[in-house]
């Protein structure tokens, strides 16, 4: 089953004419993914090449979800236009369908800005926001499978671990290391480390929980915020199964920004040791190295009698 | 990005905060005519750097590290006291709680008119990530440190959420006004002043915008006494007159060079150098170092899509640091292939003769091309299959930890 993006969903990219758009479509569409078109306002009526086969490009989301109906879109917009974007993929999917997932990479786009998109997504409850500032989401399937985003598709396989973590590459590390136990995933969610985002740690653990095909979860978190202590104390009262974290950054100074935008110790709050601390108190197993995630995994996995 | 106290105010003055009369200086002349000009008995003489506590640091020289002054903050009773005040300030070396211990050179004072305080409030406004919403912050415990405050008596400390969609509404300025013991004239200004300080926090694209203290003056006024003014650098594009805010002198040299190569760069006290992709995996490897028994020289992410120029640039700014005993390449490539990493790693090896060790790791796209260019190379590149690999061998090719 896998959460919200099944294999086959039928995918829009917003931006697709620009070098970014363009570029990572034409990946998703080689590792197998539904792209069903593209929204550029002022482009629409042309066609976009992607390994050999001509997508279609429409004015406004709105058309674009009404021809197509689109279960889901990414956005590979620039940064002072992206805000507008999630928020006009939002209406659209709101008002055609009732329904929908944004999936946003772009990095840079303002916290008010995002303020602002957050608030008017969570207007629309059927519509889910992924991002900013992430990975994107990949559902592996039996052959190819569904990549929104700009993960390398080859280092996935289809199986039974669920991966949710705020960063890009060291998702990547999570997937190998689960790889590395002959496991392969359900659905990998980068939910992005912008200080404010779509989707949480929480509603990815619900649904993971909620999910027959996810038997075990990867949460990988990083300073900055109270997103990971909250997790934890609702995975202690909600998720049965068995839990792996990871938390980066227990070497970073105070006050300085790590790379992300949310990635901050500010006031002696949100340090990687309060976090570990937060997941132990909840049984969630930790990691205190990424290359050992596998090996604290397969324990997991045999104390849950899974393996 | 963070601005000094005295653009901050002047960036209030023009939303309409009440502030006093104030001049910056850059000399002890400027400071005496400023003296001259306000005309007012008592002034402030506040030193201007990028960080807090100045009030309660001090002043060294910087060639004999003598003690030149306690306070960076002073008030001035005369003219005699003002020349004093801004001789003891500029060019010397302010260390504060937030400075560290090396502090901050003091090129720019601000020369302030004094007022008859009545009470000293606090004021914040910022983006509140649990709630993913701008936050107001108050308390009637002014002129203290806020987060002893709300660590002791948090029930002093008030808070409004902004709903984004209706804005900052008549009623949470009323209730917060009464929330401090404001009433009649100086709660009609403290929501007037509110409201300001929310439009500027809006338009400015603020990160953080703390008034500590916020005064009621004895006639009933509200007047902002300090201000710490940091600004959402994501919003650069749409703020053309923050060039001419930004101080430079301000801010980590390299950190600014990394960052226009589109690096980023956080320079540490260890001696291990990391170049890696990816902000997590950056603070990862720089963890599993240290758990490894080494110390991180830096943080450095270069990036989704580094080519290799911008590996050389990085190459290069680990090595500006004298610490830098050895360095660890972590690399999982996505978009970025690893054959191009690996032929960067070398053309930048070659090109800075590196001399220290150096352990690559690669993992993702084109590993196996890239593990084979580094095989291939004279140079002395220790190759590691995993991050804690990695780490082991970097610590132990430096001879252990520190």
């Amino acid at each position: 089953m896998a959460i919200w993006i099944e294999e086959d969903a039928k995918v829009l990219v917003q931006g697709i004419t620009g070098k970014q758009g363009m570029f990572h479509a034409d990946k998703m569409v080689e590792y197998g993914t539904n792209i069903v078109g593209g929204c550029t306002p002022g482009k629409g009526g042309q066609t976009v090449e992607l390994q050999g086969r001509d997508f279609p490009v429409w004015n406004s989301m709105f058309e674009a979800i009404e021809a197509t109906n689109a279960d889901a879109t990414v956005i590979y917009v620039p940064p002072p236009f992206a805000g507008e974007a999630i928020m006009e993929a939002a209406d659209a999917f709101d008002s055609v369908k009732g329904e929908g997932v944004i999936v946003c990479i772009t990095e840079g786009i303002p916290t008010l800005d995002m303020v602002k998109a957050v608030a008017f997504v969570e207007n629309r409850p059927g519509v889910r926001l992924i991002g900013p500032n992430c990975p994107g989401i990949i559902t592996p399937g039996d052959k190819g499978g569904a990549k929104i985003g700009i993960m390398p598709g080859h280092i996935h396989a289809k199986g039974r671990i669920g991966i949710v973590s705020k960063s890009g590459t060291l998702t990547y590390e999570a997937v190998a290391q689960t790889m590395s136990i002959d496991e392969g995933q359900s659905t990998c969610v980068g939910i992005g480390g912008d200080p404010v985002n779509g989707t949480g740690f929480i509603e990815c653990l619900a649904a993971f929980q909620a999910d027959e095909q996810t038997e075990a979860i990867v949460m990988i978190g990083e300073i900055g915020g109270n997103a990971e202590q909250e997790a934890a104390a609702w995975a202690a009262e909600h998720v049965t199964k068995p839990i792996v974290g990871f938390v980066a950054g227990a070497t970073a100074p105070p006050g300085k920004r790590m790379g992300h935008a949310g990635a901050i110790i500010s006031g002696g709050k949100g340090t990687a040791e309060e976090k570990f601390a937060a997941f132990e108190a909840a049984g969630i197993a930790c990691a205190k190295d990424p290359s050992e995630l596998g090996a604290v995994l397969l324990e997991s996995l045999k104390a849950a009698g899974l393996r | 990005m963070n601005i000094h106290e005295y653009q901050g105010k002047s960036l209030l003055k023009q939303h309409g905060v009440p502030v006093l009369e104030g001049v910056h200086c850059t000399t002890v002349s400027d400071a005496l005519s400023a003296y001259d000009q306000l005309g007012s008995k008592v002034v402030a003489v506040k030193s201007q750097i990028h960080a807090g506590g100045r009030g309660k640091g001090n002043l060294y020289a910087p060639d004999s590290g003598d003690l030149v002054m306690e306070g960076g903050v002073k008030i001035a009773f005369s003219r005699e006291e003002v020349e004093t005040y801004a001789t003891n300030i500029l060019g010397n070396i302010l260390v504060t709680i937030q400075t560290g211990d090396e502090g901050k050179l003091v090129r720019n004072l601000y020369v302030e008119s004094g007022c008859d305080i009545a009470h000293e409030y606090y004021l914040a406004i910022l983006v509140d990530r649990e709630n993913k919403s701008v936050l107001i912050m108050a308390s009637t415990e002014g002129g203290m440190d806020i987060e002893h405050v709300a660590e002791t008596t948090p029930e002093k400390i008030h808070k409004i959420t902004i709903d984004p969609n209706a804005g900052l509404l008549g009623y949470q300025k009323r209730d917060l006004g009464l929330a401090l013991g404001l009433a009649g004239a100086a709660h009609k200004a403290f929501a007037k002043a509110l409201t300001s300080m929310y439009t500027m926090f809006v338009s400015s694209d603020c990160a953080m915008l703390e008034i500590n203290p916020l005064v009621r003056t004895a006639d009933d006024n509200i007047v902002a006494l300090d201000a710490k003014v940091s600004f959402d650098e994501n919003a650069e594009f749409r703020h053309k007159n923050w060039d001419e805010l930004r101080d430079l002198s301000e801010e980590e040299e390299v950190e600014i060079r990394a960052k226009e190569t589109g690096l980023s760069y956080v320079k540490l006290d260890g001696n291990i150098g990391c170049l890696v992709n990816g902000a997590g995996l950056a603070m990862a490897t720089m963890d599993v170092i240290k758990l490894y028994g080494g110390e991180p020289a830096n943080f450095l992410d270069v990036g989704g899509g580094a080519n290799e120029e911008q590996v050389k640039t990085a190459f290069s700014i680990i090595l500006e640091d004298p610490n830098v005993k050895g360095i660890l390449v972590n690399i999982f490539g996505g978009i970025m292939r690893c054959d191009i990493i690996a032929r960067g790693v070398i053309a930048a090896t070659e090109a800075l003769s590196l001399d220290v060790p150096l352990v690559v790791r690669l993992a993702g796209t084109n590993v196996d091309e890239g593990k084979a260019i580094l095989a291939a190379s004279t140079l002395n590149i220790h190759p590691a299959d995993d991050l804690a690999e990695g780490a082991q061998k970097i610590v132990k090719l430096i001879g252990g930890g520190q």
